[in-house]
């Protein structure tokens, strides 16, 4: 099971160039831990502060649509895992397989993100955008337009995930070899963006 | 190929009904612990993803650090912050 | 594990040829050579020379600001526009200055060559930097001409998100795109010294210049990001009206603070770390002597960069803060002073039976030690809470945090600049020119700051030009003092600019000093290294002999 990889400069050892290459995803995904971070910080605040304000916008969101979704990512991040390990193991066509069906319930989860957006405003739900027609609980109003500035801001990395997945996909189509450590840091990038969902979600939709 | 899926496929199925469990979860009448409950299944999904998917069981434990050392800060971060606030 | 086999490597790693080996300044002449660069050293020239260029346009404001302060009225500048002129000061010195300094120029250009490798991990990720560098300056540029921001370069909520006029969202995005080269930066250095290291640099044997760059780093990735995303939400606050830091909508304006801070006060640590590993160089070879107690010096970097974290709502404790946490974060830090003063320590103890210079790095690097004793001491009397209450929001944390960035970071600098110029260049400099412009900025920096010190005390707040005629003595001495130091800048630009076309050519090793980068030509050639050495030395290998200039 050996896997070419393309030698860059600096590195004369390949083995260095690949400790290099992971080490340098998992710094920058740590970082946007950190990015993410003063989000859940400041939902943290906020159940502190409104507790009972919390909880009832948080039930005015649908839980379901939005448990529907995190299945959804779930599982493209088993389609993603699959792709990585086809190229690891030389099965390109695998890989490409699987790429499709990373990016096609990529593309599910944004189309049902609208559909729940349009909803939410229709609903009053988006006083940020929309101010509602019978005033609410000001409390409320801060924790709904933080599950819209949450959600968007995974939205617009899951959006950019599904680029580097279809940019992946063509490289992988020209020139199959040398792409098993590029599949790997785009995989250990949609993965992140799936564990950020996986924190958001029991986080604004499941407050009871 | 089946050998290297299968690990990917039991996690995901793991991954599912750590989803269903924290859906019950929320509805359960568990009080204050329900919070804590969610979040720390939430922690285990992400454990998960972390050690099969991003392939941390098989990196050595530098990588471990850093994704470990992320989550720390983040804590730190929250943690002193909700100390102010909740005794204000 | 699946094991690796390599394809060949890329031409040009192993330097073959004549053209190969001649320096990395005349290794291309084409500006699209310098625009398109991937080595290290050249990324550090386009950082100095773009660092340089708002270190004059952040000075250029700091001039107005003490010369309105000359009289008691708010003559010079409308009160807007005092306001205007520290915020674009604050912006430009914090964020285009002091935080990219020494990192962006001495830790590019030199940390490869003093671990021993041919570059960064991910040199065109290093280019990418600097061009989001130069895209956040840029902005800058227009919100300063456009007539700037008034809320202070913290950006405060809820003036910043409600009341403020001024391009406080431009503003705000010029310092969110310029967080993500400094993020890029970090997670260089970071890889770099992981997988790097040339055969035998184990960690023991790392300058200390590259252990606290590594520090550095570790605040730089982790810290960065919440700024960003603060920023953020304060633009989103500002523009949407989200009511996150709004309590009439429920928010929380201390919030604000908290999640600025968390970024903001480790950012001061990513300011002054790099400037220790400076000096500890710097004495190491003005001593001749190896450093001090290396590990306890290595390892004090670290505790900075982790107890930098855990101290910052000490900017915080008359805001509204708690006072339980106000009590946490000011043994906190009293905690993190703990570590400075154990380089000062050790850097004094190596100059026990050293030898003493007085060529201009070392000069700078002894005014580095005494003034950042003195602005280190007034920090830990800024820690006590009972002394905050009474000097907080004065021109005592004014001169506080001036003796640490400038008197410290800013005198590392310019003896970093003066130590690796002939490195950099090839070129020697005036000795005499370097040794007046040390005194001078010496002399001009403390007759600046430390009558703030005594202003602030007496009452004199920060951030105010119109005050009581009383204090105008003191600040007349402060500006006089700016003036000098504004020459006493100057000074350099004029002859180390001189020296590149003047200068005795410099030999590899001018010092003499040990390290990796003075076994290499001086300037070096584009791949650094004709063989990756292979290191059997202890750090700090003294006594080097010095060996005849070779050019």
């Amino acid at each position: 099971m050996a896997e070419r990889l393309k030698l860059r400069e600096p590195f004369a050892d390949p083995a260095h160039q690949a400790a290099a290459d992971r080490m340098g995803m998992f710094v920058f995904l740590g970082t946007e831990v950190m990015l993410f971070g003063g989000i859940l910080a400041v939902a943290l605040a906020d159940r502190i502060r409104h507790p009972e304000a919390m909880i009832a916008a948080s039930s005015r969101l649908d839980l379901w649509l939005g448990g529907i979704n995190t299945a959804v990512l779930l599982t493209s991040s088993l389609a993603m895992a699959i792709a990585v390990a086809a190229m690891h193991q030389d099965r390109p066509r695998v890989a490409l397989g699987a790429l499709s069906a990373t990016v096609a319930l990529g593309l599910a989860f944004l189309g049902l993100k609208a559909l729940e957006y349009g909803q939410d405003y229709a609903d009053g739900l988006m006083p940020a955008l929309a101010p509602p027609a019978e005033p609410t609980d000001p409390a409320q109003a801060l924790f709904l337009n933080l599950y819209l500035a949450a959600t968007a801001l995974h939205a617009v990395h899951l959006t950019i995930g599904i680029g580097l997945v279809l940019w992946l996909a063509s490289r992988i189509a020209r020139r199959p070899e040398e792409q098993a450590m590029t599949t790997e840091l785009t995989g250990l990038y949609w993965h992140f963006v799936d564990i950020v969902w996986v924190f958001l979600y029991p986080v604004l939709y499941l407050v009871r | 190929m089946w050998s290297a899926l299968r690990p990917l496929l039991l996690t995901w199925a793991g991954l599912l009904a750590l989803l269903a469990l924290t859906i019950a979860v929320s509805f359960a009448p568990i009080g204050p612990v329900k919070p804590v409950a969610n979040m720390a299944i939430a922690v285990v999904k992400a454990g998960l993803v972390l050690w099969v998917f991003m392939h941390l069981r098989e990196r050595g434990g530098l990588l471990r650090i850093f994704a470990l050392g992320a989550v720390a800060w983040l804590v730190i971060l929250m943690a002193m912050a909700a100390t102010d606030i909740l005794t204000r | 594990m699946t094991d690796i086999q390599a394809g060949l490597p890329a031409s040009g790693i192993v330097p073959e040829t004549a053209e190969e080996r001649v320096s990395y300044l005349r290794a291309g002449h084409s500006l699209r050579s310098w625009l398109l660069t991937t080595d290290h050293k050249r990324i550090a020239i386009l950082y100095l020379i773009a660092i340089t260029a708002f270190f004059f346009i952040g000075g250029a404001a700091a001039a107005l600001i003490r010369l309105d302060l000359l009289t008691p009225q708010g003559d010079l500048l409308s009160n807007e526009g005092y306001n205007r002129a520290f915020t674009i000061h604050g912006v430009i010195m914090v964020w285009f200055f002091l935080i990219p300094s020494i990192p962006t120029t001495f830790g590019n250009f030199l940390i490869p060559l003093m671990i021993g490798a041919r570059d960064l991990a991910f040199p065109r990720l290093n280019l990418l930097s600097w061009y989001i560098y130069v895209l956040g300056g840029l902005v800058t540029i227009y919100v300063l001409v456009t007539g700037g921001v008034d809320t202070g370069w913290t950006f405060y909520t809820p003036l910043s998100s409600m009341f403020a006029n001024g391009h406080v969202v431009a503003a705000a995005a010029a310092v969110f795109i310029v967080g993500f080269s400094s993020i890029l930066t970090g997670l260089n250095f970071i890889v770099t010294v992981h997988t790097l290291r040339a055969p035998g640099m184990g960690w023991g044997r790392l300058p200390l210049f590259v252990w606290s760059h590594y520090a550095t780093s570790l605040v730089l990735v982790l810290a960065t990001p919440v700024l960003a995303v603060t920023l953020a939400l304060m633009a989103a606050e500002r523009l949407f009206g989200i009511g996150i830091f709004d309590p009439a909508l429920g928010g929380d304006p201390l919030l604000y603070q908290h999640l600025f801070w968390f970024y903001s006060h480790p950012a001061v640590y990513i300011m002054i770390l790099p400037a220790m590993g400076v000096v500890s160089e710097l004495v190491a070879a003005a001593a001749h002597k190896p450093v001090f107690g290396y590990w306890f010096v290595a390892f004090s970097s670290l505790a900075i960069a982790v107890i930098g974290f855990l101290v910052w709502g000490h900017h915080m404790f008359v805001a509204g803060q708690s006072m339980y946490a106000s009590a946490v974060f000011s043994f906190l830090s009293i905690a993190v002073a703990v570590p400075s003063a154990i380089k000062v320590y050790n850097w004094t103890a190596t100059l026990y039976k050293g030898h003493i210079s007085l060529e201009p790095p070392f000069l700078f690097a002894m005014s580095f030690i005494g003034l950042f004793v003195i602005g280190g001491l007034t920090g830990l009397m800024l820690a006590l809470l009972a002394v905050d209450v009474h000097v907080h929001d004065t021109t005592f944390v004014i001169a506080h945090f001036h003796y640490i960035m400038v008197g410290g970071t800013v005198s590392a600098f310019f003896g970093a600049l003066h130590y690796w110029w002939p490195k950099f260049t090839g070129r020697t400099y005036s000795r005499i020119w370097g040794r007046l412009s040390a005194i001078f900025i010496f002399l001009g920096f403390n007759l600046t700051f430390f009558p703030q010190f005594l202003l602030g005390y007496l009452g004199m707040p920060r951030r105010y030009h119109v005050y009581d005629p009383a204090f105008q003595v003191l600040h007349v001495l402060s500006t006089a003092g700016a003036s000098l130091l504004g020459v006493a800048y100057v000074l350099p630009f004029a002859y180390l600019l001189y020296s590149l076309r003047h200068g005795a050519p410099a030999g590899p090793n001018p010092w003499p000093a040990t390290g990796l980068e003075w076994t290499v030509p001086s300037p070096p050639p584009k791949h650094n290294f004709d063989r990756i050495p292979v290191v059997t030395e202890a750090p700090y290998a003294y006594p080097v002999e010095r060996r005849g200039d070779d050019g």
